[in-house]
């Protein structure tokens, strides 16, 4: 199948280099401590962060640092068809893992010892990139909840398709079955701390297709950072300052 | 910039599912015309501002008259997106031409995205269909286009479809359909070009109005195609590819998987319309009419004959023959016949182009005016093609390729239209261009990206190619090449040294071309597109760019080279001890012809150290050309000839047998060899991907003719295996000299052709090579003019663990298709070969009427076949005056494979040796004919 055309566009009109529109609202759960709704196209993830608070299971405290848990599951209508998505399988067993050891690395756990950090991400609407649309939800909502963090985590994906590196991948594109790279970065920091890929793929051309996921990820922390931005200057201006 | 909207969409996959997708509009797609100012982007615009008009297509006017497209005086075309996806979907070949005139950058065809532009996205509205959709994205485009590129030139919608142009014109968006647009151009031979609408159409009533007299219904109809599917499921119809029989075009063969043979078609009426290649449904014929065979004869239903054509290589080639009818002693048993039947349906056309000429007709009255030809394909295979022209005068004369729009059932000839003329009949360059159209042969010069990837010239061995420690240096060795004279691609060199315990050690080198041609450039790519280097009489067709060819790959003498070795310890009694596999640098110290080889060899006073290497080479090679005999690989006897070139005019000046020395026996059993422990060590290593070549156990059925004339001149050959039939060969000895000879050749072509397959896909017994009784074989040693062996090559080099194997080879499909496209180009190429040599050979005749002698090898009702060894040809010799069918004064014995006069005064058997008269005539005007009478 022909996934960019000679003339260059992708199947929904972007060019190969381009990701699909973002959208973030910090706040959408009252009760929790920090909240947000992250929108990468037709893929929407909404996020929920409590803590940190006490451990609820006495066995899983650590005496030195914060216990961070991530639970990840999909909704219901999130795809077109009606399908029971069961909680424990495999898959979202592995997001929750993925998104937690993402997530971990840039926390500073070690400030607040002997409590726990609860992340949900819940994924309302799926087409393709849900794990990096999860990631970038999990840090606006962690921020919004004022734990201290080394840095932004961001996390964007890159294809190869065509033989072309494709940024951000949809769903059509993403069940083509070519490589899905998807990386998460601390952007200041320059640091990699998350890395996937299950196809295989020449190491010259993955360096590009990495490299190209990267750029992703840094025009989405500056997308994040405005966003952070403009709801600070909002709080600001309620609390009359 | 970008701009976001969704849409719903609802597709089946079992049940109803609502899909939503992002589309994104944007502001940066441009529209492709020189002379706008508003669009910043230029570097694609092609439309000059110098038309005056710019043309927006309908996707009917792309799928029908892309011939028409295709000629330059069409210029200035806007494609829009949504017209090519719809071409796309509808018809992959006219999508892969428009797309051609797309990229070329000598036709103004530009691509506007139309349905990712802001302005020009159409949304469904409700109710719509989505053909209706499409219209009228299409005029939202065009009147765009109007609106943007202003008063100064004229949009003009091309559509065929009335309702579009009618809703066009209401828009006031300037619509015309192609005919009226044609002939506004005012060239009359473009109307040439455009198809005429279906039969279907309105346009019907013109030709039933016209041509009353053909209005009775010729053939049968076709079954729709929902009653073909469920006959093909309740095992009423057989579907399989329709091969149209090369030398009796009213006999055609399916073969069908569901009954597992081979179904027999006579006539064109049971044909029902069907092509060659044509994919068709089939239903088989009550049993008592499967005997309707007349293939006896060499003239048919509509006299069209026999010509004399070169001697076929392999079964391949040859004229199938059916199992002949059961003569009159044997009538009990007639379902020893195959199967027949007749077309009920066609699944999938195999429509194409077709070359050749019109038949001679009287020029009508008037100048200029529309008249109906028929065409005659030089592939006899293609039925006459009824065409509209109206330059007859011009074209009766000329080679032009025709394509076939429609057969519809009132016709007894599909109709079709003129796509170009390639020139005069007879003349040699048309007729070497019609050889390679007609075998799809790509003789265009390599393209600029190809030549791009080749290293700069002059090319030598610099330090990076020694410094590897993957490249052994033996530039000390004494390497020499033995090739045909004048050989410029030399992909082949041997070296043979003694070593201290007595023993050889023997090395062949072969030309190191996957050093030059990486894979995924374009240069490979091409390489992999034309399969193989075509060798016609009087030029060469190269597979890689003439630099490579003749000059950075070709191991010539005195220059340092890159190869690819297989070295060999041997014992003198030539068994190999041991095989190594290495990248070298080699510096060839003779490029040997096969003559000088031979020269040398033979002359017992020269002692040179390169002598002795090839004296020594050539008694191994006939210790190990012994054993392969001894195992059964059969020694087969080709009719291969050979023309001597003016270097002036480049016509024939003599042909002749090509004559086989030792030094040619001696370099093909090092070659064999090498590919054979090649093949050993690719499938050791990859078991799953290697690219091998087998040559299957030819069938009884096929052997069917040589076992027929062989008893018929009282010898009894074995075929039970390549061993015994080789040693029976070997036993057939007459008291003329040339006999045993002439039995060869019949062997030979009664074998297919070794053909390309990749090792995953069948099982190893399948492996064989049957004619060379090897277990195991595949293609090293011509890397320069052949593809597969490029393949092999890379698998080696990974197998040897230098280089990584490309990623192509994981995927077995496409392996699998590109072992297909080796065998399809390797076969035309054979085939274009041999129509070069006929062209010549009817050249060389042109002036030189001879007597020669020739052998008859096949029967006929009225002369038989005559094979001439001489100049390698076969063709008919008539006994009867032609147009009398058999006359009964002749009598045909199958058994005992004569001809007789009824009383019994003359006789003509098998294998009998005649003289005949070969002369060129023209029994119609300017198509020359090889004749051959009995003297």
């Amino acid at each position: 199948m022909e996934f960019v055309n000679p003339e260059g566009l992708r199947l929904d009109g972007r060019r190969p280099l381009e990701m699909r529109q973002l959208r973030a609202q910090i706040g959408a759960v009252a009760k929790a401590d920090g909240s947000a709704v992250f929108e990468m196209g037709n893929t929407k993830v909404i996020a929920a962060v409590y803590g940190p608070r006490e451990v609820q299971n006495r066995s899983q405290q650590i005496n030195d640092q914060a216990l961070v848990r991530c639970e990840y599951s999909m909704a219901n209508f999130s795809t077109g068809d009606r399908r029971r998505k069961p909680k424990g399988d495999r898959r979202s067993t592995e997001i929750s893992l993925v998104i937690r050891q993402t997530m971990e690395a840039c926390i500073l756990t070690h400030l607040m010892p002997r409590s726990q950090i609860d992340i949900y991400v819940q994924v309302l609407q799926a087409d393709g990139g849900t794990r990096s649309a999860c990631i970038n939800a999990a840090t606006l909502a962690l921020a919004d909840a004022g734990i201290p963090m080394r840095d932004l985590v961001t996390s964007c994906s890159a294809g190869f398709l065509n033989t072309t590196p494709l940024l951000d991948l949809n769903y059509v594109e993403d069940s083509a079955g070519g490589p899905d790279v998807t990386v998460g970065i601390l952007p200041k920091l320059d640091k990699v701390t998350l890395l996937q890929m299950d196809a295989k793929l020449p190491i010259d051309t993955f360096e590009n297709v990495m490299q190209l996921a990267v750029e992703g990820c840094k025009a989405i922390a500056n997308y994040i950072r405005e966003v952070l931005l403009e709801n600070t200057k909002q709080l600001e201006y309620r609390r009359g300052l | 910039m970008l701009h976001s909207k969704t849409f719903n969409k609802k597709t089946r996959g079992g049940r109803i599912q609502k899909l939503v997708r992002e589309v994104y509009l944007r502001d940066d797609i441009y529209c492709g015309a020189l002379f706008c100012k508003s669009c910043e982007d230029k570097s694609k615009a092609r439309l000059t501002a110098t038309a005056s008009t710019i043309l927006v297509l309908d996707t009917n006017v792309v799928l029908n008259q892309i011939d028409l497209l295709e000629n330059p005086a069409i210029e200035d075309v806007v494609l829009l997106s949504v017209v090519l996806q719809e071409v796309k979907n509808k018809n992959s070949s006219v999508y892969g031409r428009i797309r051609n005139l797309i990229d070329s950058p000598a036709r103004r065809f530009v691509v506007f995205s139309n349905e990712f532009h802001r302005h020009t996205y159409v949304q469904t509205m409700a109710g719509e269909s989505p053909n209706d959709r499409n219209d009228r994205a299409i005029r939202v485009a065009a009147r765009w286009y109007q609106s943007h590129l202003g008063e100064a030139v004229k949009v003009l919608l091309i559509t065929n479809d009335r309702e579009n142009n009618r809703k066009a014109t209401e828009e006031g968006v300037s619509a015309e359909t192609i005919e009226s647009y044609v002939k506004s151009l005012g060239q009359p031979a473009l109307l040439d070009l455009l198809v005429q609408p279906a039969s279907e159409d309105v346009i019907m009533e013109e030709v039933e109005d016209m041509r009353p007299s053909k209005r009775k219904v010729v053939y049968p109809e076709h079954k729709p195609m929902s009653e073909i599917t469920s006959g093909l499921t309740k095992g009423i119809y057989h579907q399989g590819k329709l091969r149209v029989n090369r030398y009796n075009p009213f006999e055609a063969y399916v073969g069908s998987e569901s009954i597992g043979d081979e179904i027999i078609i006579y006539g064109r009426g049971n044909m029902n319309r069907a092509f060659d290649g044509d994919v068709v449904a089939v239903k088989l014929l009550p049993q008592d009419q499967w005997n309707e065979e007349k293939s006896l004869s060499i003239v048919d239903e509509e006299d069209e004959e026999e010509d004399v054509h070169l001697v076929p290589g392999s079964a391949d080639d040859a004229p199938r023959t059916s199992i002949p009818a059961p003569s009159s002693t044997s009538d009990t048993n007639p379902a020893s016949s195959r199967p027949s039947g007749c077309v009920v349906g066609i699944i999938k056309r195999n429509w194409h182009s077709y070359c050749g000429s019109l038949e001679p007709m009287p020029m009508p009255a008037g100048r200029g005016g529309l008249v109906y030809a028929l065409f005659v394909s030089k592939d006899r295979r293609i039925p006459k093609i009824r065409i509209q022209t109206r330059q007859l005068e011009n074209l009766l004369d000329k080679r032009i390729i025709v394509a076939v729009d429609s057969w519809d059932r009132q016709s007894r000839h599909p109709s079709g239209h003129y796509v170009r003329s390639i020139g005069e009949i007879g003349d040699r360059d048309t007729e070497t261009e019609l050889v390679l159209i007609e075998n799809d042969i790509d003789a265009r010069p390599f393209s600029a990206q190809v030549l791009a990837c080749l290293p700069p010239l002059p090319w030598s061995v610099s330090s990076t190619d020694l410094n590897k420690s993957k490249r052994v240096d033996l530039r000390h060795l004494c390497v020499f090449s033995v090739d045909p004279p004048g050989c410029t691609d030399i992909d082949d060199a041997l070296h043979c040294a003694m070593l201290p315990t007595g023993n050889f050690e023997v090395g062949v080198h072969i030309a190191d071309v996957t050093n030059f041609v990486h894979p995924g450039t374009p240069l490979d790519d091409e390489a992999s597109k034309r399969g193989t280097s075509v060798y016609l009489v009087e030029r060469r067709i190269d597979m890689l760019p003439k630099p490579l060819t003749e000059d950075i790959c070709s191991l010539r003498a005195d220059v340092e080279r890159l190869a690819f070795s297989v070295i060999w310890e041997m014992t003198p009694e030539a068994e190999i001890i041991s095989t190594k596999y290495t990248k070298s640098i080699i510096k060839s110290s003779a490029a040997l012809s096969y003559v000088e080889a031979q020269a040398r060899m033979d002359d017992s006073r020269l002692v040179d150290p390169l002598t002795k290497d090839l004296r020594n080479m050539n008694a191994l090679a006939k210790i190990m050309r012994q054993r392969r005999i001894q195992r059964g690989a059969l020694t087969l006897a080709s009719a291969e000839v050979k023309f001597q070139i003016d270097t002036e005019t480049h016509d024939p000046l003599d042909i002749g047998m090509y004559q086989i020395r030792e030094a040619n026996q001696m370099v093909e059993e090092f070659m064999l060899a090498a590919n054979v422990s090649v093949a050993e060590k690719i499938l050791k290593e990859f078991p799953e991907c290697s690219l091998l070549r087998r040559h299957p156990t030819p069938t009884k059925e096929m052997l069917g003719p040589l076992l027929r004339t062989a008893a018929a001149v009282g010898l009894n050959l074995d075929v039970t295996s390549s061993k015994a039939l080789a040693d029976s060969l070997d036993r057939a000895v007459g008291d003329d000299p040339y006999f045993n000879k002439l039995i060869r050749i019949m062997a030979t072509r009664c074998m297919t052709q070794a053909v390309y397959f990749c090792s995953g896909e069948l099982s190893p017994p399948e492996f064989l090579h049957y004619g060379l009784a090897a277990p195991l074989y595949t293609h090293f040693t011509s890397p320069i003019r052949r593809y597969a062996d490029v393949i092999v090559h890379r698998l080696l080099a990974a197998s040897i663990g230098i280089y990584k194997l490309p990623t192509i080879f994981q995927d077995r499909p496409q392996l699998t298709s590109i072992a297909d496209n080796l065998n399809y180009r390797h076969r035309n190429a054979q085939m274009a070969s041999r129509g070069s040599v006929e062209l010549h050979t009817l050249i060389y005749f042109r002036n030189r009427p001879t007597d020669t002698e020739a052998r008859i090898v096949k029967m006929r009702s009225n002369g038989f076949i005559v094979f001439v060894p001489k100049f390698g040809i076969e063709g008919p010799v008539y006994l009867t005056m032609r147009g009398d069918k058999g006359g009964g004064e002749w009598f045909v014995d199958e058994q005992q494979q004569n001809i007789r006069k009824m009383d019994g005064s003359v006789s003509y058997s098998i294998l009998q040796a005649v003289k005949i008269h070969l002369e060129v005539s023209e029994p119609k005007p300017n198509r020359p004919k090889l004749q051959l009478t009995l003297l």
